[in-house]
């Protein structure tokens, strides 16, 4: 039942929100996500650490079509959903920075998201989690359409992404007419035992939909620009949990639902994800506007967790999902960054930057814990997660993960230049009289801060939480493709 | 049966309404007497009689499909509450009872069981069409709409009635059963070009009459010239009846000799798709947009007709149902908008989010509910078509009408948008009762058949 609680909380106050002040709105979603936040920490701590599904709910919705309201949280989908319902509050605490036109509307959408992504990542019934997936486009292209700048993006970002889901509801469609008892349950799609023939180009519709939301290169052309013109709490919603849709649903819906075809298309789909992760660094370096640094440095990030998740290995996995949690805490705070800086000086320019450590010092700081965490330095959040990757990587072939690797070492060139030129040398115009951080913003950094250090000196408890559900998901692979041979 | 004879009579009375000078009581009078019919008609639920020697059959089918048509006739009426309010009364007492009778027509394409029967309630549906069509009388575009939907109109029966007489020399009946028996009893029929001709003259004859790409032409002129209200009710009753009719011949008739007309028809699914998007891709006025729209979904619903599969028939009874409601929320707002701002130019939806909230999560609800996104009724209907499409084997099909959605999508979109585009001098439009009654009714319904479906999947 507490699943269906954390889907239902944020959708029935984000309803409510709409009805509410503009004054009390922020505070109202506060208090929603927090109290959300509260549920999930039960959530996390009645948690059995075992393979099983916990927390099911199963309800028949269209009896006639096979579909049901399943929902149930396993020890992958509860690090999603604590990365949801942690994220959120911060993203809402960072947006007290900015006043938004008709907030209410605009914090109403965010919880609406909150609860069409827990969807997403709890739904175990193919037409279920096709229903949040594309529930979950709704609230943020209006977030985007009404707060962002520039509308064309927007409806390119929303066509692009619809393109994929439709093709993915073509592969569902026809997972489920293979299906014995006709129906969505992903049991049944487990079961499903496709030949390898038809897994091959299956896997293509139903990939398709993921490689646009991650995004895996060449599909990221979407990217940059809606970052860029997004809302700062678009763009935190999109980077530090929407993407991870696609990341998820690649371990939940293609790894054991087409195993045949993820180990014959493992190659072309890590090299996709080479290139993105070389491509997205390389431009980053080149960028003079932080906020289009961070995007491209985020797309790099991604393909390196994509191409750990396609290795299909216990490290690869792991590492995936402590990285898309340690990710999304990281961008939330580096994107802060950028608005908090943006506020102040009234550009993002690189070259109009500089000199702010000696004018906030505290505030320099706490960004070099938050850009250490995002190029992965020992002892930060970053660097369990790469570490993971690589080796998971590393694992299936050790050139890929030279390659890959120079995402710490591109990583490290374009992050500490751009912090050079805007924390270290001279003071400009635009920096002459930066404030030093305020309490308010204290509250969104020093958490992040501190889970920056905390998740990398001991991640055990979530690498722990994880691990049964990862090698149950890993048997399920191997004793099907050995079934085959 | 009693629920079309009640309405027939329903029908002359409201013309008598005029002679007799009820003025605004005319309409309501028409409004209680489909409501009554629609009580009626869903007291035969089960039942199952046939009537007139088998010449109408009114089985699950037929009601359920008689119950969307009276649905959005009383839809429609209640629009027109407001639409004439500036009309003396008794002049357009003649517009309902026309209303009335195309629905009568409509209501026998969905009931026969006999190949005369269906012309006749075709031609019962088209011939005050012709006139409603036309019913603006001091605008030259209703009267060019009216001469082209007339002549068109009229070729198309000619092709219908051509196919009737052929089968009927062929197979020597004109009840579906008849018919039916003697494809079967003989297979070589196929091979009879009586047989052939006649199937595909049948299936010409329908593919006008639901606005299908190659026969598509009339279409946007008529439903651009009519009056709005009577382009909303062509869009949404009339290609509901026509595809009714279509499914109930060819999935009862013609299973046997799908290799006739399958491939054909196929093609023509494919062409309404491409041209019906692409087109509505360019249009600058809503009610352009509209009905190249709705001839896309002309392309969707052939989709069911194509897959003839046990769950096709609820498939098609979905998709109509929703794109009806859908169709007539996004013309009651068109309505609204063109009478005050006096174009229905795409910018001029703009500032209605602020200045008409009503309108505004009305028409946002209609257009993503047209354009398929969950979790909104035409989601579901596209989403059931898909399957029941894919389950035939139709895969090529399904992809090519994803690709569709696609293109939909992104005009729904601008629409969409402009809704929500800041403009200071948008006017206030002040609308009665019954008007905020169809936009809540349809927005809800939009909403709420896309949450709980399974009611109206397994009607029939």
């Amino acid at each position: 039942m507490i699943t269906l609680f954390l889907i239902a909380w944020p959708l029935i106050t984000g309803l409510l929100l709409f009805l509410s002040g503009e004054e009390s709105a922020r505070k109202l979603a506060l208090v929603s996500s927090l109290v959300q936040l509260v549920a999930t920490a039960f959530l996390f701590f009645s948690f059995q650490s075992t393979a099983e599904t916990q927390f099911l709910v199963d309800w028949p919705w269209v009896q006639s079509l096979g579909i049901h309201f399943k929902v149930g949280i396993d020890g992958i989908s509860i690090i999603m959903v604590l990365l949801t319902n942690l994220l959120l509050p911060f993203i809402i605490l960072s947006s007290g920075l900015n006043r938004y036109d008709k907030s209410n509307a605009l914090y109403a959408l965010m919880l609406i998201m909150q609860s069409a992504l827990i969807g997403v990542f709890t739904s175990l019934d193919g037409f279920l989690y096709y229903i949040f997936w594309e529930l979950a486009l709704i609230p943020v292209y209006f977030i985007l359409l009404l707060w962002g700048s520039n509308r064309k993006v927007t409806v390119k970002f929303f066509l692009y992404t619809l393109a994929g889901s439709l093709f993915m509801l073509a592969g569902l469609i026809y997972l489920y007419t293979q299906t014995e008892s006709k129906s969505f349950d992903i049991d049944a799609f487990y079961a499903l035992n496709l030949p390898a023939e038809t897994q091959k180009w299956v896997f293509w519709l139903i990939f398709i939909a993921f490689a646009i939301k991650i995004p895996v290169f060449p599909f990221h052309s979407w990217q940059p620009a809606t970052y860029t013109e997004s809302p700062t709490p678009g763009t935190m919603l999109l980077s530090g949990i929407m993407l991870k849709m696609g990341l998820y649903s690649m371990i939940r819906w293609i790894l054991p639902v087409l195993p045949e075809a993820a180990d014959h298309w493992d190659n072309a789909v890590i090299g996709l994800c080479v290139i993105g992760i070389i491509y997205g660094a390389w431009i980053a370096i080149n960028q003079k506007d932080i906020k289009t640094l961070f995007a491209f440095s985020s797309m790099s990030h991604v393909g390196l967790i994509a191409a750990g998740i396609m290795a299909a290995n216990v490290h690869g996995l792991q590492g995936s999902l402590i990285q898309m949690l340690s990710h999304g805490i990281n961008v939330v705070g580096l994107f802060f960054i950028a608005d908090i800086i943006y506020k102040r000086t009234g550009t993002r320019e690189i070259e109009h930057l500089g000199g702010i450590r000696s004018k906030a010092p505290v505030f320099a700081t706490l960004f070099m814990i938050i850009l250490l965490g995002s190029v992965a330095l020992p002892l930060t959040n970053g660097f369990v997660g790469e570490f993971l990757l690589l080796s998971g990587v590393y694992q299936f072939n050790a050139w890929y993960a030279a390659a890959a690797g120079t995402t710490i070492i591109l990583g490290a060139v374009y992050m500490l230049k751009m912090y050079q030129h805007t924390m270290l040398g001279d003071v400009q115009t635009a920096t002459a009289d930066f404030a030093e951080v305020t309490l308010q913003e204290k509250l969104v950094l020093v958490p992040i801060v501190i889970l920056v250090i905390a998740i990398g000196v001991y991640p055990k408890p979530l690498l722990d939480i994880s691990a049964p559900a990862v090698n149950h998901l890993l048997e399920q692979m191997n004793s099907y493709t050995t079934y085959l041979r | 049966m009693t629920a079309l004879i009640v309405i027939s009579l329903v029908g002359i009375a409201t013309l008598f309404g005029g002679v007799f000078n009820w003025k605004g009581k005319t309409l309501w009078f028409a409004v209680a007497g489909i409501i009554a019919t629609l009580v009626l008609n869903f007291m035969d639920w089960n039942t199952g009689y046939s009537y007139f020697n088998q010449m109408v059959k009114f089985d699950n089918y037929a009601l359920a499909f008689n119950g969307i048509l009276l649905t959005s006739t009383l839809l429609i009426m209640l629009l027109c509450s407001h639409h004439y309010r500036n009309v003396a009364q008794n002049m357009i007492a003649d517009i309902y009872g026309l209303i009335i009778f195309t629905l009568v027509g409509g209501m026998l394409m969905t009931s026969y069981s006999n190949l005369t029967m269906l012309f006749l309630g075709i031609e019962i549906l088209s011939i005050p069409l012709y006139i409603l069509a036309g019913s603006n009388r001091a605008d030259s575009k209703s009267n060019e709409s009216a001469m082209k939907y007339f002549l068109m109109g009229s070729f198309a029966s000619g092709f219908l009635l051509f196919g009737i007489a052929l089968l009927f020399g062929a197979t020597g009946s004109f009840h579906l059963e008849g018919i039916k028996t003697f494809l079967s009893n003989n297979p070589s029929s196929a091979n009879n070009s009586m047989v052939a001709v006649g199937i595909l003259m049948l299936m010409v004859g329908f593919l006008f009459k639901v606005a299908a790409v190659p026969f598509h032409f009339w279409a946007p002129d008529v439903y651009e010239g009519a009056p709005t209200l009577i382009t909303g009710f062509m869009a949404t009753v009339v290609k509901t009846a026509g595809f009714a009719a279509f499914y109930r011949l060819f999935s009862y008739c013609f299973a046997d000799l799908s290799g006739l007309w399958v491939p054909l028809l196929s093609i023509a699914a494919v062409l309404t798709l491409f041209v019906g998007n692409i087109t509505a891709l360019y249009q600058k006025g809503i009610k352009r947009l509209l009905a190249y729209s709705s001839i896309s979904h002309a392309g969707y619903l052939i989709l069911a007709v194509l897959a003839m599969q046990d769950q096709s028939d609820s498939a098609l009874l979905f998709y109509t149902a929703v794109y009806s409601v859908s169709t007539i929320c996004a013309f009651a707002v068109l309505i609204a908008i063109k009478e005050v701002t006096g174009t229905d130019s795409i910018e001029s939806l703009h500032g209605m989010a602020r200045k008409n909230p009503l309108l505004g999560i009305a028409t946002t609800i209609a257009f993503l509910s047209l354009a398929g996104i969950p979790p909104l009724a035409g989601f579901f209907a596209k989403y059931f078509i898909f399957v029941t499409a894919m389950k035939s084997g139709y895969g090529w099909l399904v992809l090519i009408a994803v690709i569709n959605s696609l293109i939909g999508a992104y005009y729904y979109l601008r629409v969409i948008n402009s809704v929500f585009t800041k403009n200071e001098q948008a006017e206030k439009i002040e609308l009665n009762w019954a008007y905020n009654l169809v936009l809540i009714l349809t927005a809800l319904l939009s909403l709420a058949i896309g949450i709980a479906p399974d009611f109206l999947v397994n009607l029939i």
